[in-house]
């Protein structure tokens, strides 16, 4: 009895008060990217509820979600994908699959698991339920020449779109056999460094570095080869220097409009999403990083790259201009919308906090201490395409 | 010359001939700049990312003048800004300096 006892108080509550039952829908973690932690939160108490470490370098680390939100994988900067159970709050494996990686995608069916690298160049795919490697698809683009990959989205099909920095191509790789996946490949344009799928699967888009413009692949009819639109899109006649490269994924469709950083440009671009045409630009205070619409579309979330990282602007899409402005803390890198956007959470890495605002009327509703918090991704993302 | 930019002149002057380095303050930020603002291409820890690594073995054989010069012009036709709107020429070769010894936490 006295050793049930024991065995009960080790096993904590789980066992002996009953099994705590939970949904994860309100789930979401936070990276720390100095310390290689997590900490995990809950959207609807807005607040921590455990912190894991081990992660390694975590600096420009992103996570990606289990069909059922239960499972985080985490690609870190040193390659190490590390999957972590938010209901146990454990880590559940942890491996490194390259030298230095930039991040990943889960497919339509949440059992592969996809990371991209920057060294060696290419993507790897694993099984999501032992991270067991089922596939290496090198960026070579020249013989004995490899590419950093930048980009990967998961869409329809088990398949990942991507974009070679170095190549100068938009890959679609098919993982239907996982172990045997099969590549297109498509001239993109000069130095593509960021990628998004629509939210409805059917393009990928790459911005161009090297060149202005935005390449397109429409993913339902691949075989017309990718185009470029927004030709005035980009760092113009003066080759604008950025300070940061936009962050593309986690953009903002609204009202039938795409809202981008203009790269190099104090902007965010509008453009018509039926015609691909830009319909217009607004000024805000700093080259864009993340434009972000809240999920109902009615506001954009923009943050900017260094000097101007301590500002946040917010895009009203009926107003069609910035209507709030706010230095909410220092070097703010990352923003996630509550699951139907009623707050906001902001990371603000030189305060050493997560700030949490209402998106309704801009009030303080709280703060997390996190140590230099980057990335937050709540459990919503488990279900949206590109995400 | 107004006469502000000339005692600004003279300070700068001053600062770099006197103390050869940046002040222990200014050093922090600057450590500060390289590891976060640079490491957003270069990576936290240096190892490299979109932009090559920043690691002792990987600048050793390049002059430190030149690096210095990419600091502060950047490198036109590649991702590296200039960052002369952030920095003088004496803090560019500093973090070089760092950078090919060991760059501090
Ligand atoms: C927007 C991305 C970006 C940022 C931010 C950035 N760099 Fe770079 N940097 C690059 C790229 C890309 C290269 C390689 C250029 C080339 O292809 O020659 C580079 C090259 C360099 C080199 C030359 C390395 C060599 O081996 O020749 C040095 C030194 C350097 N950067 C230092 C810095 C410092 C210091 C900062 C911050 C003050 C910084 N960089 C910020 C992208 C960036």
């Amino acid at each position: 009895m006295r050793l049930l006892l024991i065995a009960c108080f080790a096993l904590f509550l789980n066992a002996c008060a009953g099994p705590q039952l939970r949904g994860t829908g309100d789930l979401g973690l936070i990276i720390e990217r100095a310390s290689g932690h997590v900490t995990l939160v809950n959207t609807t108490a807005r607040q921590p509820y455990a912190r894991i470490g081990g992660l390694g370098d975590l600096s420009h680390a992103s996570a990606v979600y289990s069909r059922d939100g239960r499972y985080a994988f985490i690609f870190g900067r040193d390659g190490g994908l590390t999957k972590i159970d938010l209901l146990e709050a454990k880590i559940v494996k942890r491996i490194i699959q390259s030298g230095n990686a930039i991040g990943g995608s889960i497919s339509q069916d949440g059992r592969i698991v996809v990371a991209q690298n920057y060294k060696p160049g290419g993507i790897k795919a694993f099984d999501s339920e032992t991270l067991e490697l089922l596939a290496e698809v090198p960026a070579e683009f020249a013989p004995g020449q490899f590419s950093k990959v930048v980009g990967l989205a998961d869409t329809a099909g088990n398949k990942f779109a991507y974009a070679l920095f170095d190549g100068g191509e938009i890959r679609v790789t098919d993982f239907s056999n996982p172990r045997q996946p099969t590549t297109q490949k498509f001239p993109a344009g000069q130095q593509p460094y960021d990628g998004l799928v629509t939210p409805d699967g059917r393009y990928f888009l790459a911005g161009l570095f090297g060149e202005d413009g935005v390449a397109m692949l429409d993913l339902w009819q691949p075989e017309k080869g990718a185009r470029k639109i927004l030709e005035n899109y980009g760092r113009g006649q003066e080759k604008l220097p950025v300070f940061k490269m936009p962050h593309l994924r986690g953009w903002s469709v609204a009202q039938g409009k795409a809202y981008l950083p203009a790269i190099g440009r104090h902007e965010v671009l509008v453009v018509d999403v039926a015609t691909w045409k830009e319909v217009g630009r607004i000024p805000v205070r700093g080259q864009p990083v993340f434009v972000m619409a809240r999920p109902d579309g009615r506001q954009i979330w923009v943050n900017f790259a260094f000097p101007d990282n301590g500002k946040v602007d917010v895009i009203d899409t009926l107003a069609g201009k910035v209507t709030h402005r706010m230095e909410p803390g220092k070097a703010i890198l990352h923003m996630e919308f509550a699951p139907r956007g009623e707050h906001v959470w902001l990371s603000a890495r030189d305060d050493n906090k997560v700030l949490i605002y209402n998106t309704e009327n801009f009030a303080k509703l709280g703060e997390i201490p996190a140590e230099s918090p980057s990335g937050i991704f709540f459990t919503s993302r488990a279900v949206r395409t590109g995400f | 010359m107004s006469t502000s930019n000339f005692i600004f002149g003279l300070f700068f002057l001053s600062t770099v001939a006197i103390a050869g380095e940046p002040d222990v303050a200014r050093q922090k930020e600057l450590v500060h700049l390289v590891r976060q603002d640079c490491g957003s291409c270069h990576g936290m820890t240096l190892k490299g990312g979109l932009g090559p690594a920043l690691l002792p073995e990987n600048l050793r054989d390049k002059p430190a003048e030149g690096l210095a010069a990419t600091i502060y012009y950047g490198r036109p036709g590649t991702p590296m800004p200039p960052w002369k709107a952030f920095l003088s020429e004496a803090e560019a070769a500093w973090i070089v300096d760092k950078l090919m010894t060991e760059f501090p936490e």
